[in-house]
């Protein structure tokens, strides 16, 4: 018996030169893809136009964008049906309506934020826009007099107020939901959460009818301490209103939030000896801040742009009222407010200037809740990286210079 | 159980001369400023519950005598005659949930679309730009959604020139037959026929507000979305699933919960909308069906539009009215809130 042992390995047998391998592209789009939808959309926009100018009695922009999208996922799908299969067919539909949904959004946006600042282009040229108040300004006369000075200093100091009421009692209390659980602050979470629901009109409401109708009032029968509180309509009521409403806002963000944080590290502060004051000032606060800090913005953004709580409660002025606690002071929603509602084009565009305005001053507090609060705890910037780069090269240098220094004295040592 | 009703299970070592070990009591000691700290935390929380009782208690109070003096006939007169006794706030009550519902009939597609795209679709490098976009779009003021409802949208887009050609008209011409959108006296093809029955509606009302929560259900519907476990995703493209077959098999039925959550919160937001709705509708009191036909009207907005009433029983059946409003959107938001912790997304991060 003789045995041949067959190699176990074989070499698969190689061309002397295969060249060099050529890259795969892994991209999911061919260029097939990219014609068959341009080719819809030509095909759709011709036969929308034909329809609408010679077949059909059409008329109307919205009529023809619609029915071109209609014709145009018509088409594609037509077009990519030729090709491919069903759950492909409907795959490629179904990215088509998601990009139109998510176009026609982003349309909607940019069509508000132009539509606003274009209409305002006319008020928001002129410098006394920003440093005059209304108080020379009747509704006939040009744009190059009146402005909203008063309506932004009513918005600065009534959002003030209201942050300084709203963000350390909210604050507070939502640690205290977070941290000290039981049967009182799963009652008050629930009643938070339920407060939340408050309409804003009624928030105005409330503060309309207790503030300024029922302390007024009763006025005379206040004790002299309490008597400040009967404000009538004021910046301060205004603020009131504001506060009512952003407190159930800011406290159920910032509970979510504060929830959040990793118990882990709860626990690693405790176990490192910390007082539970200590875990919640140094570790909690700290961790949660990108959070806390978008929760209370996003509350402010939402409280200077409230119309309805502010034009119940603070009053219409053409003056520049810089206490919040006596006499009407006007805000940028209501003064918006205030002059679309007129029927003379001068005040409509103060209006919209006014509007333009808010809407900047909420982009900016936008942006400095991104700055401030941008990253989560533990996510370094350029510069944060680069020091704590230098930390930890200083400190590999004093190790590596004490090492030395005590073998150099073991040496010593040795030798004596 | 045994082991616990021995108490020799377990042996203390002790010493072998010394007293018996006795178990320490054991007692926490908080810190002066632990003690400090629940307390203070604590008067803050009471503080918040009390400002938010009282809220609800004043109300309920302030309500109290026009409730009683209008009785049930508050749920279902349709008038609003403070001074002659005969209020009630059935049609307004009709209006804005008719407004609500449209508003969520136009946002829901929109904001599942726009939370899709950002959630699935976008290219990574755009995404956390669009996320802060739909974030912006929340936190543009009602009253800007407003005017741009009442001087862009309602005279240039839906309700053009005289004839008031556009999407209203073209719904009660081809759908009239429905009667939610007929309108009355309204010949569409009567070339006299006035454009003003056709502004100032429930529809378009509902555009706007709907263009106030869009954002906000698009942005709760993104977290629900992002958070779809990546291993089931994976699982289903391994299997063949297109990227919409891995959608309609992983992402939806994983954020069904979010979703309806969503929408609801989304819906409380329409319910207690005022400016855009004031701005638009010239309110009325009687059940107004028909929401392409001008008139209508929401709680929100009469509250807004008759606050200065000098009458005691004024003031006061308009906190009847904006409890019954507070009532809708309360019951809306719980149930949002129920169904949104019921989902898969809401697991706590100790887990």
């Amino acid at each position: 018996m003789t045995t041949t042992i067959e190699p176990r390995t074989t070499l698969p047998e190689r061309a002397a030169d295969a060249g060099h391998e050529v890259r795969r592209s892994t991209g999911s789009t061919r260029k097939a893809d990219l014609y068959v939808a341009l080719g819809a959309a030509w095909g759709s926009l011709a036969l929308t136009a034909l329809l609408f100018t010679r077949l059909a009695p059409f008329d109307g922009t919205l009529g023809f964008v619609v029915l071109a999208f209609v014709f145009f996922v018509a088409f594609y799908g037509l077009l990519v049906g030729l090709d491919e299969r069903g759950p492909t067919v409907r795959d490629r539909i179904a990215a088509v309506l998601v990009h139109g949904l998510a176009v026609l959004m982003l349309i909607a946006l940019v069509v508000v934020v132009v539509f606003t600042v274009y209409r305002g282009l006319d008020a928001l040229g002129h410098r006394n826009f920003y440093t005059q108040d209304m108080r020379d300004a009747g509704p006939l006369q040009p744009l190059s007099i009146g402005g909203i000075r008063h309506a932004i200093l009513g918005t600065l100091e009534q959002i003030s107020i209201a942050l300084a009421v709203t963000v350390p009692l909210g604050v507070t209390a939502a640690v205290f939901l977070a941290e000290l659980p039981g049967r009182f602050s799963r009652f008050v979470r629930t009643i938070v959460e339920a407060m939340t629901a408050l309409p804003s009109v009624v928030a105005g409401l409330f503060v309309y009818s207790s503030v300024i109708l029922l302390l007024n009032q009763a006025k005379d029968r206040l004790p002299e301490e309490l008597r400040w509180l009967a404000v009538g309509k004021s910046g301060f009521a205004a603020s009131l209103a504001i506060s009512v409403m952003m407190l159930p806002i800011v406290i159920r963000a910032a509970d979510v939030v504060i929830r959040l944080v990793p118990g882990t590290l709860r626990e690693a502060s405790l176990a490192l000896g910390g007082s539970q004051w200590r875990t919640v000032w140094y570790v909690v606060l700290p961790t949660a801040r990108s959070g806390l800090m978008t929760a209370i913005i996003l509350g402010t953004a939402r409280g200077i742009g409230e119309t309805s709580p502010v034009l119940l409660t603070s009053g219409v002025t053409a003056y520049t009222n810089a206490n919040p606690m006596r006499e009407p002071q006007i805000s940028l929603p209501l003064f918006v407010f205030n002059s679309v509602t007129r029927p003379d084009a001068g005040m409509i565009s103060r209006g919209f200037g006014a509007a333009a305005v808010l809407m900047f001053l909420v982009l900016f507090l936008f942006a400095v809740a991104r700055i401030i609060g941008g990253r989560p705890a533990g996510q370094l910037g350029r510069g944060q990286r680069r020091r704590r780069a230098g930390r930890s090269y200083r400190d590999a240098v004093r190790f590596a210079g004490r090492e030395r220094a005590r073998v150099t004295n073991r040496d010593d040592e040795v030798s004596t | 159980m045994v082991l616990l009703e021995d108490s020799r299970a377990t042996v203390t070592p002790s010493t072998p001369d010394g007293p018996d070990d006795e178990p320490r009591a054991v007692v926490t000691r908080l810190p002066t400023s632990d003690r400090v700290f629940r307390g203070v935390a604590r008067v803050a929380g009471s503080a918040v519950l009390g400002i938010m009782l009282l809220v609800g208690l004043f109300l309920s109070v302030q309500a109290w005598p026009a409730v009683r003096k209008a009785g049930w006939g508050f749920l279902t007169t349709q008038d609003w005659d403070t001074e002659g006794n005969h209020f009630g706030v059935a049609g307004v009550l009709v209006g804005t949930i008719l407004i609500a519902l449209v508003a969520i009939t136009i946002a829901l597609p929109l904001a599942i679309g726009t939370a899709l795209y950002i959630s699935e679709y976008a290219p990574r490098r755009i995404a956390p730009l669009l996320v802060n976009l739909v974030d912006l779009m929340a936190a543009v003021p009602s009253v800007v959604y407003g005017i741009w409802g009442f001087f862009l949208l309602q005279p240039h887009l839906l309700v053009v020139g005289n004839q008031g050609e556009g999407l209203p008209r073209w719904l009660t011409t081809y759908f009239g037959w429905i009667p939610l959108l007929s309108v009355d006296e309204y010949q569409p093809r009567d070339p006299e026929a006035s454009a003003s029955r056709l502004t100032s509606s429930t529809f378009i009302a509902g555009i706007v507000v709907a263009m106030m929560v869009t954002p906000i259900i698009a942005s709760v519907m993104r977290e629900v979305f992002a958070q779809a476990p990546p291993g089931e995703r994976e699982g289903a493209y391994a299997l063949g699933a297109t990227k919409w077959g891995m959608i309609r098999s992983v992402v939806l039925p994983f954020g069904r919960g979010g979703m309806i959550g969503a929408t609801m919160l989304g819906l409380g937001r329409a319910l207690g909308e005022t400016i855009g709705v004031v701005l638009i509708i010239s309110i009325g009191f009687v059940i107004q069906p028909h929401i392409l036909q001008n008139g209508g009207g929401s709680i929100s907005a009469l509250i807004a539009s008759r606050y200065q009433e000098s009458t005691a029983i004024g003031v006061a059946a308009l906190m009847g009215a904006g409890l019954v409003l507070f009532a809708m959107t309360l019951v809306v938001n719980l149930l949002a809130g129920v169904i949104i912790s019921r989902s898969r997304s809401g697991a706590s991060s100790e887990a």
